[in-house]
């Protein structure tokens, strides 16, 4: 962890030399052209070794949305691929037009918006916890909190699947005590019972995350400006509301971006608690069903672009609305 | 010195997390073990015990659904975590080290495809894999795992070699070493930890996949185990397979919970490497 490298720090000399055997047959020569001709085998050198990767990620995601975004503008279901015809935007107006897509639209973002609240509030504390542990205790602790985090999210689902489920789980017998629950309560037959269920095993899943990433924020809150604000009377919301937030605003907003991001593509939560049931259908369940469900490729398609816009249009509110610098995500300020 | 308010209070939040964090496994391990006439009791723990489910999957009636799907989950991740670790570490190593045009871009590049929402890509690859033949094969899986181990991986170890003290192999090479027992010496033993943790992490984001495994496999030969879980299906039809799903999600955690325990504080420092810095 340290604040000093950064996308400057790489320019400085600790960055440039290199025994590339391109450079030193350029050492003898003579100093301008050495110049130029050490900054374009650096260039290519550069390039030989990222682009293989840059080549592989652009192959693996930008050429199949710009598939996607071609394949929308036809009516082609695979079940009758010769009769494939040009529609423009119409398979748009169709989704856009259509409720199912609205709810699901509107599903999908009460999840993103319920789940990151919560989050943030559960990993905080987390986060405070694992913070000020005693030093025998950490190693515990983090090593508990990963295990959420390394599990995979289909056996998180189920575990809070079979615990809710009215035959087979415990949580009616455990809870019926608590006014609305009762032995028979079917937790997946109503909307906002099933949401909640899922929503709970987002949250265990995805809250590791978060809280590790508000540790990293909370070890960067100057210790003695803590001290100073408790030495002049502040109680400990003060501190929290007035010195530790504001020194961990980066770490807070990137982790907010990256979770709500990651909640908008909720897709195995809901597939195995409910297969979208109970009005519980998100976006990525409905583009899923659509194409490979129901083979309608032009519209599933078409519903993936859509999805894809959203992404990108929570990326640019986060970043222009609130501020959200992805420059100390990048490795440095 | 801790009082003995501050202990009790440090008591209480240890177990709190502890709780928070193991309570759902231990309620799937519990249900593991519970004989088919016990899953519906609503009782948290069983009252007697039994290896049935276990050997349901390992030998008996599931045993060819989830063997074969454990080996593809256990073979695709792993070879696409180990192609993810390789042409990240070169291309991390230029970004730390070179000053070349377009670094930024690989960089940006990288963020935008890690927060690329999957199923946008799964309707062309369907149509894709199934014209070329890389429809329910590894292959047509690993190519797309790219997109998820990928990102993480140049992003996290570019965070991990900004930090290496790359002087150090100068400072061998004047001391008469070779160029190749420098880098071997010197950079090799402290870039290996960050390349290994990053392994852990594409790993694990690998091993987790639903959406791919889900929609670009229709066999037991490539379906890996998440998709797996999902077509488990009871010896009847009238039997729920809550016992042999259990079983599975226990034997499929168990990697994890190694990986966790031996590498915890790697893990740890790989994750927020990458993210939160400054």
């Amino acid at each position: 962890m340290s604040a000093t490298t950064g996308p400057g720090a790489t320019s400085s000399p600790t960055a440039a030399p290199s025994s590339s055997s391109a450079r030193n047959a350029n050492a003898t020569s003579s100093r301008k052209p050495r110049r130029s001709a050490r900054r374009r085998a650096e260039a290519r050198l550069g390039w030989i070794l990222a682009g293989p990767a840059f080549v592989v990620m652009l192959a693996v995601t930008l050429y199949p949305i710009l598939q996607a975004v071609w394949e929308s503008l036809f009516n082609y279901q695979l079940t009758a691929p010769d009769d494939r015809t040009f529609v423009g935007l119409n398979n748009y107006l169709v989704i856009l037009t259509d409720s199912i897509f609205w709810r699901a639209m509107g599903v999908t973002t009460l999840i993103m918006v319920i789940t990151v609240a919560v989050e943030l509030v559960i990993g905080f504390g987390l986060a405070m916890v694992m913070h000020r542990a005693l030093r025998r205790l950490r190693g515990l602790l983090r090593t508990a909190i990963l295990v959420p985090y390394g599990i995979i999210t289909v056996v998180s689902a189920f575990a809070w699947f079979y615990a809710f489920d009215t035959t087979s789980g415990f949580v009616n017998s455990w809870f019926d005590w608590v006014p609305g629950i009762s032995s028979d309560l079917n937790w997946f037959a109503e909307t906002p019972t099933a949401l909640i269920v899922i929503m709970a095993s987002e949250i265990w899943k995805t809250t590791p995350f978060i809280s590790l990433l508000l540790l990293a924020g909370l070890a960067q809150v100057p210790g003695d400006l803590e001290e100073a604000a408790k030495v002049d009377g502040a109680t400990p919301w003060q501190v929290f509301k007035r010195v530790i937030v504001p020194n961990m605003k980066a770490a807070i907003m990137v982790a907010v971006l990256f979770r709500a991001l990651d909640a908008f593509r909720i897709f195995d939560n809901v597939f195995i608690m409910t297969q979208g049931s109970a009005g519980t259908e998100v976006l990525a369940l409905l583009a899923y069903r659509t194409s490979i469900g129901q083979l309608q490729i032009g519209m599933g398609s078409a519903i993936s672009v859509l999805l894809f816009l959203c992404v990108i249009v929570i990326c640019f509110i986060a970043i222009k609305v609130f501020k959200v610098d992805l420059a100390p995500a990048q490795g440095g300020k | 010195m801790l009082t003995t308010k501050q202990k009790v209070w440090w008591a209480l939040g240890t177990v709190a997390v502890l709780v928070y964090a193991l309570f759902p496994v231990a309620a799937i391990f519990a249900t593991s073990f519970k004989p088919s006439s016990e899953l519906t009791s609503g009782t948290f723990l069983p009252s007697s015990p039994t290896l049935s489910n276990y050997e349901s999957i390992l030998a008996g009636d599931a045993q060819e659904l989830f063997l074969s799907s454990l080996r593809n989950s256990i073979g695709i991740s792993v070879i696409s975590t180990v192609l993810a670790s390789i042409l990240a570490t070169l291309a991390a190593y230029a970004i730390a080290r070179l000053d070349f045009p377009g670094k930024k871009l690989v960089l940006m590049t990288s963020l935008a495809v890690s927060i690329f929402p999957v199923i946008s890509i799964v309707t062309p690859l369907f149509n894709l894999w199934r014209t070329i033949g890389l429809y329910d094969t590894w292959p047509g899986l690993i190519i797309p795992y790219m997109s998820l181990t990928l990102p993480i991986s140049i992003w996290t170890l570019t965070a991990f070699f900004r930090q290496i003290p790359w002087e150090l192999e100068q400072a061998a090479q004047v001391d008469g070493a070779t160029t190749y027992q420098a880098f071997r010496r010197a950079i090799v033993p402290l870039a290996a930890p960050g390349v290994f943790t990053t392994a852990l992490i594409a790993f694990f984001i690998a091993w987790n996949d639903f959406v791919y495994g889900i929609s670009l496999t229709s066999t037991s030969a490539a379906r890996p185990v998440p998709a797996a879980l999902a077509f488990f299906t009871g010896s009847s039809q009238f039997e729920e397979p809550t016992g042999a799903i259990s079983a599975a999600a226990v034997v499929v955690t168990i990697p994890v919970v190694v990986l966790v325990l031996l590498f915890q504080r790697q893990i740890v420092s790989g994750l927020t490497q990458g993210a939160v810095k400054g």
